[in-house]
């Protein structure tokens, strides 16, 4: 199943990190796996209507994090997911995102449980990282 | 490939009056990119697109456009660039496919499919009479008489002006197409930021006849930050930000809109000691309000805007 990606301009989000971010949201719940091709570049820029260099440099970022590979003459594909952060540097991205999701959360009058249940709920839907590289805990 | 840039201007500067119209523009367009040019209403857009195409004389300052002065562009030059202006001016007796059968004589590299392609594309009948054209029509035949040509460089002055959704997404479309073909250059003005963030690679930001910001799109939006600061009752005094745009104050929150430097803004925001301090990341047209609106600081606390008894 090819991925329906969907743009919005006017977002705080730059359209390169919209796509980047819906290629990596669809690996981790599936719907992408390994060996899975991606439009060209061209023919994404001309189905979202945006500039083919936006698109090439979603692609690149994404080849630089190792999510995604060219091959020569064949075009792109998903590959193998290599971790490129250290487990520290991961903590560090994480922490601003777990704090506000707390913040909210008080700030609403949800109590503790209420978050744990949500959360734990949420997280049990997904479904297990695909390609087997769990780090070792 | 050639590695100099399509449009280089120095100094660029123009005078109506005692009044600057154009202040020491200095830009380089490299080869093979959108650019948007992005400003105000009367900041200087259109008269420097004039300038760069020799229509209007600099007072000081020069430039060049495909490597040759623009004080000296020959008809030959002018072939390769496409000029549309924002007045789209058409001959009314004119049928649209005799607007095109007209147009041909005076280019040398004339693509007929591209014209038949770029009027269809508009929903424009070939037999229709100009002067009986709505206001996108003749914006979608001006395009196609401007692209048909296929010019290296294309400049196209507010192209999107007065047309509706469906004819502007039609001509962010012709645009995107013609960056098949990489060494095509486009430098269009704009007031769409819609528009602006799905094609330009590139954009410069006019403010009152002087140049702000030039610069990859992506860096732009992310050269403007904006914290919100939560408090637990009213919030401080702001002390003084360096790169302050904007502030505004409300019952318990402080929104602050600057642009970045060394990381001395945020210092000096903690010091106020907010419960809760976020980044909140500016959508393009936001940070380019808040770099070219009004700036200062607000208060919009409801207590203290009430009338007094």
């Amino acid at each position: 199943m090819p991925v329906a990606f969907n743009i919005n301009t006017g977002s705080n989000t730059p359209i390169y990190k919209q796509i980047t971010d819906q290629v990596r949201l669809a690996v981790t719940t599936g719907k992408l796996t390994i060996g899975d091709p991606l439009p060209s570049v061209r023919a994404l820029a001309e189905e979202l209507v945006v500039n083919p260099n936006t698109v090439a440099r979603a692609y690149s970022e994404l080849m630089r994090e190792g999510l995604l590979e060219s091959r020569a003459g064949k075009g792109v594909f998903i590959t193998h997911k290599r971790n490129i952060y250290s487990r520290a540097e991961g903590w560090r991205r994480l922490e601003p995102l777990l704090h506000a999701l707390i913040g909210e959360a008080m700030i609403l009058d949800f109590t503790r449980e209420e978050l744990r249940e949500a959360f734990e709920e949420k997280l049990s839907k997904w479904k297990n990282s695909k390609g087997g590289n769990q780090s070792d805990e | 490939m050639n590695e100099a840039p399509v449009i280089q201007a120095r100094g660029l500067t123009k005078y109506f009056g005692g009044k600057p119209a154009v202040y020491e523009l200095d830009l380089e367009v490299p080869r093979g990119c959108v650019f948007a040019f992005l400003g105000r209403n009367g900041s200087g857009k259109t008269t420097t697109m004039r300038m760069l195409m020799g229509l209007v004389q600099a007072t000081r300052g020069g430039g060049t456009i495909l490597g040759c002065d623009i004080q000296a562009l020959t008809p030959a030059i002018r072939a390769r660039i496409g000029y549309l202006t924002e007045e789209h001016q058409l001959y009314g007796w004119m049928k649209v496919k005799e607007c095109g059968e007209f147009q041909t004589k005076f280019f040398p590299r004339w693509n007929d499919r591209i014209f038949r392609g770029v009027v269809g594309h508009f929903g424009l009948d070939p037999a229709a009479r100009v002067k009986d054209l709505s206001r996108g029509e003749r914006a979608g035949l001006c395009l196609a008489l401007t692209l048909a040509p296929e010019p290296e460089l294309l400049m196209l002055d507010d192209p999107g002006l007065g047309l509706d959704p469906v004819a502007r997404r039609a001509l962010v479309e012709s645009m995107i197409f013609l960056t098949r073909k990489s060494d095509r250059t486009i430098f269009f003005s704009s007031h769409n930021l819609s528009d602006v963030e799905r094609v330009a690679d590139y954009i410069a930001v006019f403010d009152r006849s002087i140049l702000r910001a030039c610069c990859p799109l992506p860096a732009f939006q992310e050269s403007v930050a904006q914290f919100r600061l939560r408090f637990p009752a009213t919030p401080p005094a702001l002390p003084k930000i360096p790169g302050l745009l904007q502030s505004i104050r409300t019952e318990n929150e402080l929104r602050v809109t600057f642009i970045p430097g060394d990381g001395e803004a945020e210092r000096i925001l903690r010091t106020l000691a907010p419960l809760q301090m976020e980044a909140m990341p500016l959508g393009l047209e936001d940070a380019f309000i808040s770099y070219l609106g009004e700036r200062g600081e607000k208060t919009f606390i409801l207590s203290e805007m009430e009338a007094k008894p």
